[in-house]
Parts: structure tokens; sequence; C-alpha cells
């Protein structure tokens, strides 16, 4: 939901879990980081906690092209700080952007003009904010039965914030479309280390990339954009995968023909049928693949890592359940293996994009306790029992169930 | 011409210099110096460990031959080979 408002100092009642209820995280590996239980043996071994310039530590998957997932407990609260938000790029060319000559190129064949713009032109458009969850298309690939070929995520190539900026529909006024243009491409100041490598490109049809909630933006949290997460402008299109939010963009271009190239085909596609998805993009569809789109209705534990003890007696987990923007509606929890189910009480509604914190109280008993949960939103998408194998690894929600040992 | 831009840039990257790149001891074995010169030049060699040990000697070469037709990685087809063999003796299923 758009809005002009600031309320990030009214973020408390999303914050209420974040009490003495809410146990530490218990590090599942003291030695390395603590990866999330199910990835390969080897990024489990392989990864580290790392601090990098502005950022509290991560968990580091790869170093170059930097690849950077938020540990477990960052997600106690339903608004990532920009300083403990994942990074994850496809190209490791990654310049530093000087703002005094920055400018972003706006035209193409599906345009009736072309311009330049500075930072300061796109901060004299009307402003607009929303709070949005940036998730990567292969949050959770890590843990894809077989495993797959990729950068091996867990839970944490995810985060909400408040993006303030430009709409890309009044950037895109300035040059006017033609009636022809059927896609906007994007491309970002990064690139490969070696030219033949191809730059990362990406498109979004013209019906999305005129959406009101679809941003240039260049403020995250009501500061600049952190450089590793695209300063100074980045894309913002919420309810989508993080693939199209290009960070450090530097161009915007009406296309009257499908974007090609490796990154719009073969790269980011779900097989066609598979996943309950509203959203299409058909310019980009063939038989039997379609670009991943929409963000499949989700929720994670962020209270607890499996297997962490509690106390007997009165327990609250709690998390974040999140969706493609039609909005989360419920939480169902369940302590017997999804036979019975109870609501979960839900948390502060920051917008349909956002993340939407939930508790649930239960009594645990002396023992191995388990605690399921499944979101569903609006439109009566809710998760799945088992998992959409696909290539990619792309759109795990399948229904947490961890085990909490009272003792 | 993308390597005078390449090396122009990286002075003004803001992730720590290229040197302070964790050191990545991959395992022992032939053609291991294939692979850290081949695969290193554009990527941590942690890629390697990451994506170990699920993949089959198929699926190892699977992604030799996708740096070199999808990225464009310039390697020989000889050490295409030699690189394939190494990654599914020693991180392969």
């Amino acid at each position: 939901m758009l809005t002009r408002r600031s309320v990030l100092g009214a973020a408390g009642a999303g914050l209420a879990l974040a009490g003495s209820g809410w146990p530490r995280f218990s590090e599942s590996r003291a030695a390395g980081a603590p990866v999330t239980p199910g990835v390969p043996a080897g990024i489990a071994d392989a990864a580290t906690m790392e601090t990098l310039p502005g950022k509290k530590p991560l968990i580091r998957l790869a170093y170059r092209p930097p690849n950077y997932e938020s540990p477990l407990d960052y997600f106690r609260t339903p608004i990532t700080p920009n300083d403990e938000f994942f990074i994850r790029y496809h190209l490791s060319d990654i310049p530093d952007v000087d703002v005094a000559t920055y400018k972003i190129a706006v035209g193409g064949d599906g345009a009736n003009g072309q311009t330049e713009l500075t930072l300061d032109d796109l901060k004299k458009l009307p402003a607009y904010e929303v709070v949005a969850v940036n998730q990567c298309s292969g949050n959770r690939r890590g843990l894809s039965n077989p495993h797959v070929a990729g950068v091996e995520w867990g839970f944490g190539a995810m985060g909400c914030a408040r993006w303030k900026g430009a709409r890309l529909k009044d950037v895109l006024a300035i040059v006017g479309l033609k009636p022809e243009a059927i896609e906007i491409a994007f491309n970002g100041a990064d690139g490969p280390a070696f030219d033949k490598t191809p730059d990362f490109i990406k498109s979004i049809p013209v019906w999305r990339a005129v959406d009101e909630s679809t941003l240039v933006a260049y403020e995250m949290n009501g500061a600049p954009l952190p450089h590793l997460n695209g300063f100074p402008a980045r894309l913002i299109v919420p309810g989508w995968t993080g693939t199209y939010w290009m960070k450090h963009l530097i161009s915007i271009t009406a296309l009257t023909k499908p974007q090609g190239g490796f990154w719009m085909n073969p790269a980011y596609r779900i097989p066609v049928g598979m996943f309950p998805v509203v959203a299409r993009f058909v310019t980009q569809e063939n038989a039997t693949s379609t670009p991943i789109t929409e963000i499949v209705v989700n929720s994670l534990i962020t209270s607890h890592a499996d297997g962490a003890k509690v106390k007997p007696g009165n327990n609250t987990v709690g998390g974040l359940a999140w969706d493609g923007g039609y909005g989360i509606t419920g939480v169902a929890a369940s302590t017997d293996g999804g036979k019975t189910w109870s609501a979960a009480t839900l948390g502060e509604d920051f917008g349909r994009y956002a993340f939407r914190p939930w508790s649930f109280a239960f009594r645990a008993k002396p023992g191995k306790n388990t605690v399921m949960v499944s979101a569903t939103n609006k439109i009566g998408q809710t998760q799945t029992a088992t998992l959409l194998f696909n290539p990619a690894g792309y759109h795990n929600n399948v229904m947490q169930n961890i085990t909490l040992n009272a003792a | 011409m993308r390597t005078i831009v390449f090396a122009v840039v990286a002075a003004l990257v803001a992730l720590p210099a290229l040197a302070d790149e964790p050191t990545i001891k991959l395992k022992p074995g032939p053609s291991l110096d294939k692979v850290e010169a081949n695969c290193g030049a554009c990527h941590s060699l942690v890629y390697i460990q990451m994506n170990s040990p699920f993949l089959n000697a198929a699926g190892w070469n699977a992604e030799v031959t996708k740096m070199i037709k999808a990225f464009g990685a310039p390697i020989s087809d000889g050490d295409a080979k030699d690189i394939a063999a190494y990654l599914a003796a020693n991180y392969g299923t």
C-alpha cells in the first residue's frame, strides 16, 4: 500500500514480540555461520560471518560476486534495517558511483523521446513511499531436494524496507511511451569481470512498469540506499522477486520487442503452470517456461531456530508472513504436525507488500514439541506441504515444521 | 576496453580490494591449477564448494559448459575437460 506518511517511529505494535519472550537465536554452527539446516554440506562448511562496510555481520556465501544473506535473528522485526539487509550480485565489477556525474538514460524505440536524469532531477519528481519485501528469486534454493546448482541461499535472501522514490510511470511520462511499447528494460552500473560475460539487463511488462507501486527509489528506511543495495537509485517492483529490482540504475529503455539475453532466458524462468501465480509476463513466455514474477505466499518462524531449547509451559513462537502483494489475511499454526490448526495473532500491517508479523502462544510439554505454520493471502493462496521441484530452485514456500525441545 | 574500465573502477570499489579476498583452499588434485586460474578469474572459488557435493560428472560438465557458452569464459576444450574431471572427482557425488 502506498503512503506518504512517515511511520517508522510507529513500528512499536509490530515489534511487541521482540521483548523478553524472544530467546536469543542459538547458532546452529558454533564454528562458522548460522546457516539454514538443509543447505548443501559444501556451503555449510564454507560459509562464515563477515562484516562489510556499513553492514552488520552477514552470512557470507560468496565474496566475488558478493552474495551475503541475513541470519535468522535479523528477521525479528517487520522492517529490516539497512545494515542488516542481504546483498546479492550476479557480476563482480561493482563500481563506486559518483552522484555528481550520475545519470539515468531514459529512452528506447518504444519511447517518443529520450532524456537523462540526474539524482536531483529524480528527487524533483513527486515522491512516494512503499513498504515492500525484496526477496531474491532463489531464496531457499539451498533447501531444494534434490539440490540444484546456484547460490545456495537459506532463509535470508530477503528483507523488507520502506522505499522512497519517484514513480517509474512519472519518469516514463517525461519521454512518453509509444502505443507499441511492450516492455521496459533496465541496466545497472555493475557489470561483468570479463567482457564476454552478458551484462545483467532485465525487463518488465509495460503494465507492471506503469503500476503506481513501481518506483525508482533513492531512499531506504529514511536514508540513502547503502552502496551494496544499489546506491544511488534502484528499481522497486513491489510483489515481484528481486531479479527485477535493478541496482545502481543507469538506463530505462522502452522496447517494442521483447528483451533478449541470458538473464531473461534461460535465467529466472519457472515451468509454465507449476505455480499459482496471477501476474504473467506474456511477451517473454514460451510453451514450457515463463519468467518468474510475483512472490508466492510464504512465512518464516524467526523467534526460534529448528531444534531450539525452550522451557516447558507457556511459550510464544513468532515470525513473518508475506506474499506477492495481495496481502496476508491469516497465519495458521499446528502443534500436531498439521492435524489441527489454530489462528496465530497477526501484528501491525505495514501494507500489502510488507512483512506481516505474527505470533502464536502455545504450551510446551516436556520433551519434543513441534510447531508448523502456514500463511494465507487475500486471494486464498496458501503454502505447499511438499516442494514443487523446479530446476532453478525457485518459489520454495513449503510449510515449516520446527522442533522445540522443552527441558 | 572492458579490461581497462575494470582496472580503473577496481581502485574505486567499495568492497575490500580483491587482494583481501578470503583464500579458498580447494582440495588438491590433478588440474587444480587450471581450476584456480580459469574459474577464479571471474568468481570466488567458494562457488565450487557451495555447489557440492550433489552434482555428478554430467552436472559438473554442464556447469563448465554454461560458463563457456553462456558466460563467455575463454577456456579451451582440453582445459574444460580437465576442469570438469577435477570437479567431478573432488566435488561430485
